[in-house]
């Protein structure tokens, strides 16, 4: 388990990191989520012994970062942010200096590199400098030299960054199976890796935690949270918005004003009427329209309830700490 | 142990992996060989000494060491990879200490490949192999401390430029304490107590007893105390530095 316990680090006046607290088990995938600059990196550089901490701190696999740093280093796999690598050496050779630090002699050193390099996908680059390698390759790299030794506990500062929406696919698969028996966590600033990948997010905004739970817990944050989306045909929106909203817990009813598509066949699209229903806090509303909606007898063409965006959660818990 | 080899073994292979350190035993080599037979007039002075060989190694290592060690922190810090060897199970000791004798041992190659100096003298006549040893160690030590200085330098700027003129700055400074011009000059400021005592910490004087053969425990014990004191001072500074 890691454990962070009140871990603060200030550069100067600014608080980077301000009493932050948290824990994660076994099989958890915690996606670390806040605008740049909010103190992703830098706790991450503190669980992982690079960063000293201000105050507070923190243990892995019961290992204290304070006191026991080389415990910790040797318990987890760490991808810097934008995996930094000796350029001048080649992939082999660099793993090879990994695995040696990593206490692995021999024939296991050997064994170990050539089975990661075959997990990562660089056997075809096993003996080019690391300099020449693409983005992807380079970052494929930094992923073989903290998963090398099998770590209980990976710390991922942004894994896909900088990568093509395939090799993305491709990471967050490789981080969902690994998830199982490990503990990882990753920090990111694409919201549908976390909805795709983690089990649990913690959004940051200028160095405090604003928000700790599953996705679907966050997404439960948001305004649209059980929302309903309507499309109507042939109605009067106006009139259609006021009886929406004296539907038992509806809280308002908006009106959606969608760039009229203009490949739709004629007329058809001015006739539509979209609507978004809130329900009350809390409330669960979908029945409710549903019933109204055919007591009226209007012609629907679509319905839909919404789970909540993890934008919108995202922008109203860290706007203003944005700019740190 | 093994990480101080792990470490060692990678920044010494980082060396002849790049044309930096072919061009380095090159320059290293014409340059002592140059000035000895050019400017000291090796051959003309018709004596089976290597003193005209060793008499320019301070001030050739004043601008070559600082040239290979400039890259040891800067290089780490400015690439990020620094984060990546402080996450590592490795301590800070066993990184400073690989690094620094990676470099050391790579002058140490240069300064062995000037073997056919001793050939020649040999060749020549009937030299003194007990000073030829003692010179050697001497050059080898200065170089060491030479290295140490600039280490610590190198833990100091991301920018490798910066990292060598402040390191040649210093290796002067360290070395002219000991010169008689600097002396003479403190002399007139300070008692001749204190002027004596600043000298008395220059890499000059202490390398000069080795040049006449003399194997002196005081200079062992300044070489490599100076050499052990900067590297502490870069563990200060590197643990400062590090993150930023």
């Amino acid at each position: 388990m890691i454990a962070v316990q009140s871990l603060s680090r200030h550069f100067g006046t600014i608080k980077a990191v301000d009493d932050i607290s948290f824990n994660v088990g076994k099989g958890e995938i915690l996606g670390f989520l806040g605008p740049n600059g909010a103190g992703k990196s830098t706790t991450m550089k503190m669980i992982t012994t690079f960063l000293a901490p201000t105050s507070g701190t923190a243990s892995v696999g019961g290992c204290d970062i304070i006191d026991q740093p080389i415990e910790v280093r040797a318990r987890i796999g760490y991808l810097p942010e934008s995996s930094p690598s000796y350029k001048d050496m080649n992939v082999y050779d660099f793993l090879m200096f990994a695995a040696e630090i990593r206490g692995y002699d021999g024939s296991e050193r050997i064994d170990r590199v050539k089975k990661i390099m075959e997990t990562c996908n660089l056997k075809e680059v096993a003996y080019q400098q690391i300099d020449t390698l693409s983005k992807g390759f380079r970052q494929r790299v930094g992923f073989a030299q903290a998963f090398l030794h099998d770590p209980e506990y990976l710390i991922l500062d942004e894994p896909t960054d900088g990568l093509d929406p395939n090799q993305k696919q491709e990471v967050r698969n490789l981080i969902k199976s690994m998830g199982r028996e490990k503990c990882i966590i990753l920090s990111t600033h694409i919201l549908e890796e976390v909805e795709a990948v983690c089990t649990r997010a913690i959004i940051i905004g200028s160095g405090k935690i604003v928000a700790d739970g599953s996705p679907a817990d966050l997404k439960a944050k948001s305004k649209r949270h059980g929302a309903v989306y309507l499309e109507l045909e042939n109605v009067d929106s106006n009139e259609v918005m006021t009886s929406l909203e004296k539907v038992q817990g509806v809280d308002k009813a908006e009106k959606i004003n969608a760039e009229a598509p203009a490949s739709e066949e004629g007329g058809k699209a001015g006739n539509l009427s979209r609507v978004r229903v809130y329900p009350m806090f809390g409330k669960s509303i979908a029945h409710e329209i549903a019933s109204f909606v055919r007591q009226k007898n209007w012609k629907l063409e679509r319905f839909s309830v919404e789970e909540g965006d993890l934008n919108e959660v995202f922008y109203n818990l860290t706007k203003g700490g944005a700019a740190r | 142990m093994r990480n101080f080899k792990a470490i060692f073994k990678r920044e010494l292979k980082s060396y002849f992996e790049s044309p930096v350190a072919y061009v380095f035993i090159v320059i290293f080599l014409l340059a002592t060989t140059g000035c000895t037979f050019f400017i000291s007039k090796f051959f003309e002075n018709r004596a089976a000494t290597l003193e005209p060989f060793f008499v320019w190694h301070p001030w050739l290592y004043l601008f070559l060491v600082p040239a290979v060690g400039m890259r040891l922190w800067s290089e780490e810090r400015k690439s990020g990879t620094i984060e990546l060897l402080f996450t590592l199970p490795v301590t800070m000791e066993q990184a400073l200490v690989g690094k620094f004798f990676a470099a050391w041992l790579f002058v140490g190659i240069a300064l062995f490949m000037t073997f056919p100096m001793v050939i020649t003298v040999a060749y020549l006549g009937s030299p003194d192999y007990g000073i030829i040893f003692a010179s050697y160690l001497g050059s080898f030590l200065l170089a060491g401390a030479f290295l140490a200085v600039t280490c610590l330098f190198s833990a100091m700027s991301k920018n490798q430029v910066i990292s060598f003129v402040l390191s040649v700055v210093a290796c002067f400074a360290m070395l002219m304490l000991g010169v008689g011009v600097f002396t003479d000059f403190l002399n007139r400021f300070f008692p001749v107590w204190l002027s004596e005592s600043i000298s008395a910490f220059s890499f000059f004087t202490h390398y000069q007893g080795f040049q006449r053969g003399l194997i002196d425990s005081r200079a062992l014990v300044y070489f490599i105390s100076i050499i052990a004191f900067m590297l502490a001072a870069n563990a200060v500074v590197l643990e400062r530095k590090k993150s930023e």
